[in-house]
């Protein structure tokens, strides 16, 4: 027992130091969320990552019954497709907008059959073309979001300037205060994000704002583009940069549709006699 | 000793209102960062006792903490800068020094030592209080460039202000 009170005085400075130590860092980790948060995250992967292990090695085990099961499955979806197939004819056209202006756009789904998001320059061939009544210009979106302009067509093809591109430029509107810039994918690398340019200095915007399409260009108005993730870049002039998370997903587009403005040709015959006087 | 409590107290006052209302608001980015405060706990008399040591460098880092909102942070980083203090002054200093009520001040201690005790003290501080922060070893590489960054700025600081209030007295060893 002596020996026990020699050691801890001999050595109080430690001990004191530990208990201490351990307070304040009780302390950290109870009052200040970040790192409550990760002391919590660090403990989960460990434990997340030995149930993965169990997991990889159980599953093993259960390959005959899973091949057993997916044969069956692909038999009765085999049969689905057949029975699909005779019953309807192939669907080429489907309206997304409103009443108001359907009479104003018509839609063509078409399938990606070529696309790249690494290039500095990047195009998407679809699987429709001129047969199809896709023409040079028209817009071209997804169930969510813009994909790009259709740059040429030939009999059964067509290739499209993606939005991933330096030339593309698309009209946009924010969400809450109606102004209008420009969408381009600026200087990104990253195909998840693009800018939007020319929003004037004196507007407020929030972070997380949805962008829409405005209508002025060949997309019909209202299609959501995405939403702000940072503002205030500003280039120095008195327009704002603003940085935005795109809701198109380039790296796993599938079926697209060609949206067709009927009234285009009027629109543009009445723009040029604006231009001529 | 009255007087010693009493220019420890000043200190003390001073050097958290400087801390709070000035050293706050300077830095680089997240980069860089001045932490001079700890000063009041480098100037505490040598020959305290542990358990008093520890227990005024957790206080004075709570202090901080209620500034920054970070609860426990300083304090921890200050009571390993506690630890610190003990063992260099047990390896550096004389027995009859260590027994001593001195404050172990630039103008006490000469230069040479004054240098090290401040620099490895902060790097100790500084280690332990950006460790804490990032709470984990990811992007460690930046963590120890603000590490060092940081502490570079501190002893400096902390330099310039030991100059400020330099008065030469009987000075023990001589540089």
């Amino acid at each position: 027992m002596k020996n026990l009170w020699l050691f801890l005085s001999r050595y109080n400075a430690i001990f004191w130091f530990i208990i201490f130590f351990v307070v304040a860092i009780v302390l950290v980790v109870r009052n200040n969320s970040y790192q409550r948060a990760s002391f919590l995250n660090s403990s989960n992967v460990m434990v997340g990552s030995f149930y993965k292990q169990v997991n990889s090695w159980k599953s093993y085990l259960a390959l005959a019954d899973a091949n057993e099961k997916l044969t069956q499955e692909n038999v009765l979806l085999r049969q689905q497709v057949q029975n699909m197939i005779q019953a309807n004819p192939v669907v080429d056209s489907v309206h997304l907008v409103d009443s108001i202006e359907q009479g104003r756009y018509a839609f063509i789904i078409a399938n990606v059959a070529n696309n790249s998001i690494h290039q500095k320059s990047n195009y998407l061939t679809l699987d429709k073309g001129s047969a199809d009544g896709i023409e040079r210009g028209m817009g071209v979106i997804t169930s969510n979001g813009v994909v790009g302009i259709v740059l040429n067509t030939s009999a059964h093809f067509s290739s499209v300037q993606s939005l991933l591109h330096p030339d593309t430029k698309i009209s946009v509107t924010l969400d809450t205060s109606k102004v209008f810039g420009s969408l381009v994918w600026g200087g990104n690398i990253d195909p998840r994000f693009a800018m939007v340019r020319d929003i004037p200095n004196h507007i407020k915007v929030k972070k997380g704002e949805k962008v829409y399409t405005s209508g002025y260009s060949l997309f019909p108005a209202g299609i959501q583009v995405g939403h702000i993730v940072e503002t205030g870049i500003t280039s120095g002039e008195s327009f704002l940069d603003l940085k935005i998370k795109l809701t198109t997903n380039f790296s796993n587009l599938n079926h697209v549709y060609i949206v067709k403005d009927l009234l285009v040709k009027e629109k543009q015959e009445l723009e040029a006699t604006q231009d001529n006087g | 000793m009255g007087k010693v409590i009493i220019f420890n107290v000043i200190r003390f006052l001073v050097l958290i209102l400087l801390q709070i209302a000035l050293f706050k608001n300077i830095g680089y980015y997240n980069l860089v960062s001045f932490y001079p405060y700890i000063l009041i706990i480098f100037l505490l008399p040598i020959g305290m006792p542990n358990l008093l040591l520890f227990t005024l460098s957790f206080l004075t880092g709570l202090t901080i903490d209620a500034f920054y909102d970070s609860l426990g942070l300083h304090a921890a980083a200050c009571v390993a800068l506690a630890l610190f203090r003990i063992f260099f002054h047990k390896i550096t200093l004389e027995v009859d020094m260590q027994e001593s009520f001195n404050t172990p001040s630039l103008a006490e201690m000469g230069t040479k030592w004054f240098l090290s005790y401040v620099f490895f003290g902060t790097l100790v501080h500084h280690f332990t209080l950006f460790i804490i922060e990032t709470f984990s070893f990811t992007n460690f590489l930046y963590t120890l460039a603000s590490i060092i960054l940081s502490s570079i700025f501190t002893v400096l600081t902390i330099l310039l202000m030991s100059l400020l209030v330099y008065r030469k007295k009987s000075r023990i060893s001589n540089i």
